[in-house]
């Protein structure tokens, strides 16, 4: 039963960053390779806040979605200009430059041997410490981010994000500068990855940069894409996915230490066989 | 004389080929200035650059007596200038509705985050719908209509945008059936007698004849002649360098 908790959490997470990626890549067409920064920031942000600082949880959280909000306004000025292999290859700059910063700068985030004693939130004299407790929580802010976005992309603004993936030259034409749009929703994006990023670090209650890599970017690319891109739905069967898939290999008696590499392989091969039969993923609504 | 739009030494060049070659054009409001002449001979580029998606290297645009330069879309936007496409860019996988929807909502981050315009603004949707003859497919991709329907969902865009002034009309008619040429064709009555300013690039002889009060003839990125279109169609070098063709 704890272990099936631990699953739905690490889900919830998973979840969270994939609504929060394919907002920018299934409804708006960005193919952002930075989205493991984002949610590195907001785990290092709401680890040092709470270790070194010893802030209680939820401003740890909001303080350190608003700096990853700010970071992304930053670089999203400059990247919002590009599109396509340009906006890919930008932001995967940007994935390895916020990768070496949590790794060189040592004064502050203890380079590769990373942050631990990040403890669980607390409400007063609550504390999330059970399992189940966190479950809850966790399971909330999906529901809160979920609602959120479903809002955004029901709106005009979200109906301008599809316009901008068909056709960025067209919808221009009708009085949209499409860059500002594009600036607003890989910024809502961000804050949505630090949200999962502030809460995977208070779960896991250790964090160093490598769960923040290219990598990772491209490892939630892949599970938006297997999901269903354009599709919160899609985002989220993708993260049932993901962390179902190891356990149905072991259940089926892959050894625990093949596992890993075995995981790839079956996601490498699942991807395949969607773009061949399946190119709008499992519940998507949009190929890329 | 009429108040106009007027553009001004208009320069565009592609790498060495010089497409639109110092053109100066007067499009009087209220009336429909045609435009013809061989493929290639840079009316299109005219069209892209006064309306900001492929920028003139140099050239100015005058409306109402105010100059003003047009450096991108948004600019063409703001002073009232909106256009179709020669290939149709509908937004195809987006329904046909949701294609219309795009014109009438709003242009600014915070408004259009609090707006859902699925509900509201239908009337003006719908009468632009029927007035293509597009009603019942107004919940499908656009991907799905036929090429003449989404040339005619393209022309049903500019019908929402009030506030426009100048319309450039890129060769609407090619390529449609003639119920859907009665349609556009009606439509760009109604939207001169609005007392837009209308350009219409077209290469259909009885069409340009009926429809322009003025008619410009290019060629090679410049004009050749223009005037009444009667006149201007039986000059000799026009026949020679167009119609005889
Ligand atoms: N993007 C471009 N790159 C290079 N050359 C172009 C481009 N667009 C247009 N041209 C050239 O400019 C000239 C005018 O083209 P265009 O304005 O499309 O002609 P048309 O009168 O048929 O609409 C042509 O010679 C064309 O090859
Ligand atoms: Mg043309």
């Amino acid at each position: 039963m704890d272990y099936l908790i631990h699953l739905a959490i690490l889900f919830s997470i998973y979840a969270m960053l994939g609504i929060t990626l394919n907002v920018l890549v299934g409804y708006t067409g960005l193919l952002s390779v930075s989205h493991a920064s984002f949610f590195g920031i907001g785990a290092y942000g709401t680890a040092l806040l709470m270790v070194d600082a010893h802030w209680n949880f939820f401003p740890a959280l909001m303080l350190a979605s608003i700096v990853g909000g700010m970071i992304a306004y930053m670089i999203g000025c400059v990247l919002s200009r590009f599109r396509d292999d340009y906006y890919a290859l930008g932001s995967l700059g940007l994935n390895v430059i916020i990768f070496s910063f949590f790794l060189n700068l040592q004064t502050i985030t203890r380079g590769p041997l990373g942050i631990p004693g990040i403890v669980r939130p607390n409400i007063g004299s609550f504390h999330f410490s059970e399992n189940s407790m966190f479950l809850a929580l966790v399971l909330c802010a999906l529901a809160l981010l979920w609602m959120f976005f479903h809002h955004v992309t029901r709106s005009s603004f979200g109906m301008v994000l599809r316009a901008i993936r068909e056709d960025e030259d067209a919808i221009q034409v009708f009085g949209y500068r499409t860059h500002f749009f594009k600036l607003a929703i890989f910024v809502l994006s961000a804050m949505g990855a630090s949200i999962a990023g502030a809460f995977f670090a208070s779960y896991i209650s250790y964090i160093d940069p490598f769960s923040f890599t290219v990598n990772e970017s491209v490892f939630l690319l892949a599970l938006i894409i297997l999901g269903g891109l354009a599709s919160h739905t899609g985002s989220v069967l993708g993260a049932l996915i993901f962390v179902l898939l190891p356990e149905a290999l072991r259940f089926v008696g892959f050894p625990q230490e093949y596992a890993a590499q075995m995981r790839q392989l079956v996601y490498g091969v699942l991807l395949i066989i969607l773009v061949l039969y399946r190119p709008r993923g499992i519940a998507g609504t949009y190929t890329f | 004389m009429r108040p106009s739009c007027t553009l001004q030494s208009a320069v565009k060049t592609f790498g060495g080929v010089c497409a639109v070659d110092n053109v100066t054009l007067s499009f009087p409001f209220g009336m429909i200035t045609g435009i013809i002449g061989p493929n290639g001979s840079g009316k299109s580029t005219i069209v892209h650059g006064m309306s900001g998606v492929v920028p003139f290297d140099s050239g100015i645009v005058h409306i109402g007596g105010i100059a003003l330069p047009i450096s991108s879309p948004y600019d063409a936007y703001q002073r009232g200038i909106c256009r179709t496409f020669q290939e149709v860019r509908v937004f195809e996988h987006m329904t046909v509705r949701e294609n219309l929807l795009l014109m009438l909502a709003q242009r600014t981050i915070g408004g259009s985050l609090c707006e859902h315009t699925h509900t509201t603004l239908t009337k003006k949707v719908d009468d632009a719908l029927s007035r293509v003859g597009l009603d019942g497919k107004q919940h499908e991709y656009a991907e799905k209509l036929s090429y003449g329907q989404r040339k005619l969902l393209e022309i049903a865009r500019i019908l929402l945008l009030d506030a426009s002034a100048v319309v450039l009309f890129d060769e609407p008619f090619a390529g449609l059936f003639k119920v859907s040429i009665e349609k556009v064709r009606e439509i760009i009555l109604e939207l001169k007698d609005q007392g837009k300013a209308i350009v219409l690039i077209e290469h259909n002889m009885e069409l340009i004849r009926e429809l322009s009060d003025h008619l410009v003839v290019m060629d090679g990125g410049i004009v050749l002649a223009q005037g009444i279109p009667h006149e201007v169609l039986s000059l000799p070098r026009v026949i020679e360098a167009y119609i005889g063709k």
